[in-house]
């Protein structure tokens, strides 16, 4: 594994494949455990430095990090020295010095952890920078595909909507065909990005048509706060072409799966009755991301510094 | 002769042959069984047997402690619970090592709390191991008592920590390697020793 977890691209098969191994081995090893706790990381510090709001993201890598042990600082940008001005780079270096071993970063500028990971010494794990990538939320999800489906390679997982402003697909998408799944994404032409013809991936605009091959549905969630222009007319349009709904949803095959990474617009990507569907697992997807986080932490720090 | 030909000198013999291994093993488990009849309290109908819970550390401890359990079986007719924890997550030295994979950590239902818990692993070295396997047991559980069976003691050890069943005891110095061989993993039986200066 490298130093740091900034991308999915940063993952080969095998690392990933050993960080969904470690996660199923730890969720066994905690299972039905009265102390959900390992010594693991004793005496190390995590920062989750949050420069955009998150709730589960936030609270999952917290509560990995205190169930290996270490010792966590959270930090969000509001009430901080950010707000008088202070820069990325003398945040970070602030916190180093006073001896974080890892720095967990969200932030709304895309790359935000690049630069980070070339100022300090600690690792930096992306926990979602702007429109990039969500490298921990692919694991997680690839996590609870091969949960629920007992596999990942040959898997057709098809990715719907707001592919453009998505960090979740973006990582999603190298992770997933790294591990051998078959992805399809599925948007309005307004929402994929320029370069989406040298993805890995096929691309559609009829939802109706890829549905009945599809073992996976992974819904996006459509991003109010960065769309800073009309994608599409309205959204009950939106809705009608690109949501999924009871109707929709029989149209898949028996076993599969619909996912959501949250936070969820009832009533417009994803309707009320599926979100609550025994084929959901949306539930299950935050529950994995402590696991998955926890082997993401202890792959990362569990080591040599070096 | 020249010096050629001692570099290609035959290997030594093993420590223990696969029937060694297997004489240990029964020996070990006749033990246990005599130490449990002697342990149990008064009415216990099985020998005290239904108590205890054979614990194999990883990798090589998993299936000795299944092959002592068989051996029980066979011996006494008592079926033994047998369980395996993995303590790569408690170890001391991962800073030192590096991160590895992690193995099965798998309990019994009826769980070990109140129980005979006996830790089975291959090589008795530092007692570093067994140190991270008895704090993973604490969360895990709370046992009556907590014995160690391994089937080599090499000495050297680190910590205030000693066997109660031992196959086999090798004075061995630290530059030499003991190399533990099971059939379930390795193909074969047998326990090498290699290295230092012999």
């Amino acid at each position: 594994m490298k130093r740091h977890l900034l991308e999915a691209g940063d993952l080969d098969r095998d690392d990933a494949t050993l960080v969904l191994d470690t996660a199923a081995q730890i969720e066994s090893a905690l299972a039905g455990r009265e102390v959900k706790k390992l010594p693991t990381l004793r005496g190390r510090t995590v920062v989750n430095l949050f420069y955009e709001d998150s709730t589960r993201t936030r609270i999952s890598f917290e509560l990995a990090a205190k169930r290996l042990s270490a010792d966590v600082i959270n930090f969000s940008a509001k009430g901080s020295s950010v707000s008088k001005g202070e820069s990325l780079k003398d945040t970070a270096l602030t916190l180093e010095a006073m001896g974080s071993d890892a720095i967990v970063v969200r932030h709304w500028a895309s790359g935000a952890p690049h630069r980070l990971a070339g100022w300090v010494q600690g690792s930096v794990v992306n926990a979602g920078d702007g429109t990039h990538e969500h490298p921990t939320q692919a694991l997680l999800d690839a996590y609870t595909i091969r949960q629920r489906l007992g596999r990942l390679d040959g898997v057709r997982v098809v990715i719907v909507g707001d592919v453009l402003h998505s960090r979740v697909a973006r990582s999603n998408v190298w992770l997933l065909s790294t591990l051998g799944a078959v992805v399809t994404v599925v948007a309005p032409p307004t929402l994929l990005p320029v370069g989406v013809g040298s993805w890995p991936v096929t691309v559609g605009y009829d939802l109706d048509a890829v549905l009945p091959q599809a073992d996976v549905v992974m819904m996006l969630r459509v991003q109010g706060e960065r769309m800073n222009a009309s994608f599409f007319p309205s959204a009950r349009e939106y809705s009608r072409r690109y949501g999924l709904d009871g109707r929709r949803m029989a149209a898949l095959p028996d076993d599969a799966i619909v996912m959501h990474p949250g936070p969820m617009n009832r009533g417009m990507e994803i309707a009320a009755e599926v979100a609550d569907s025994v084929r959901s697992t949306i539930v299950d997807q935050v529950g994995n991301g402590v696991s998955v986080r926890m082997a993401v932490l202890y792959l990362l720090l569990g080591g040599t510094s070096e | 002769m020249t010096e050629s030909s001692e570099l290609s000198a035959p290997p030594a013999p093993p420590l223990l042959s696969s029937d060694d291994v297997a004489r240990v093993i029964d020996r070990v488990a006749h033990q246990l069984i005599e130490r449990a009849a002697s342990s149990a309290g008064a009415g216990a109908t099985d020998g005290g047997l239904a108590d205890l819970v054979l614990v194999g550390i990883p990798t090589r401890g998993a299936p000795l402690a299944r092959r002592l359990a068989a051996r029980i079986e066979a011996f006494s007719g008592t079926r033994v619970d047998v369980g395996t924890v993995d303590i790569t997550l408690y170890r001391d030295d991962l800073r030192l090592r590096g991160v590895r994979a992690l193995e099965d950590t798998r309990l019994p239902e009826s769980g070990i709390d109140g129980r005979l818990v006996v830790l089975v692993d291959d090589v008795l070295f530092s007692g570093r191991s067994v140190r991270a396997a008895l704090d993973a047991l604490r969360d895990l559980g709370r046992p009556r008592a907590v014995q160690l069976a391994v089937l080599v003691d090499r000495g050297h050890r680190e910590l205030p920590i000693r066997a109660d069943y031992v196959g086999k005891n090798v004075p061995t110095s630290r530059s030499q390697k003991v190399e533990v061989h099971l059939a379930e993993i390795d193909g074969l039986d047998e326990v090498l020793l290699t290295g230092g200066d012999q």
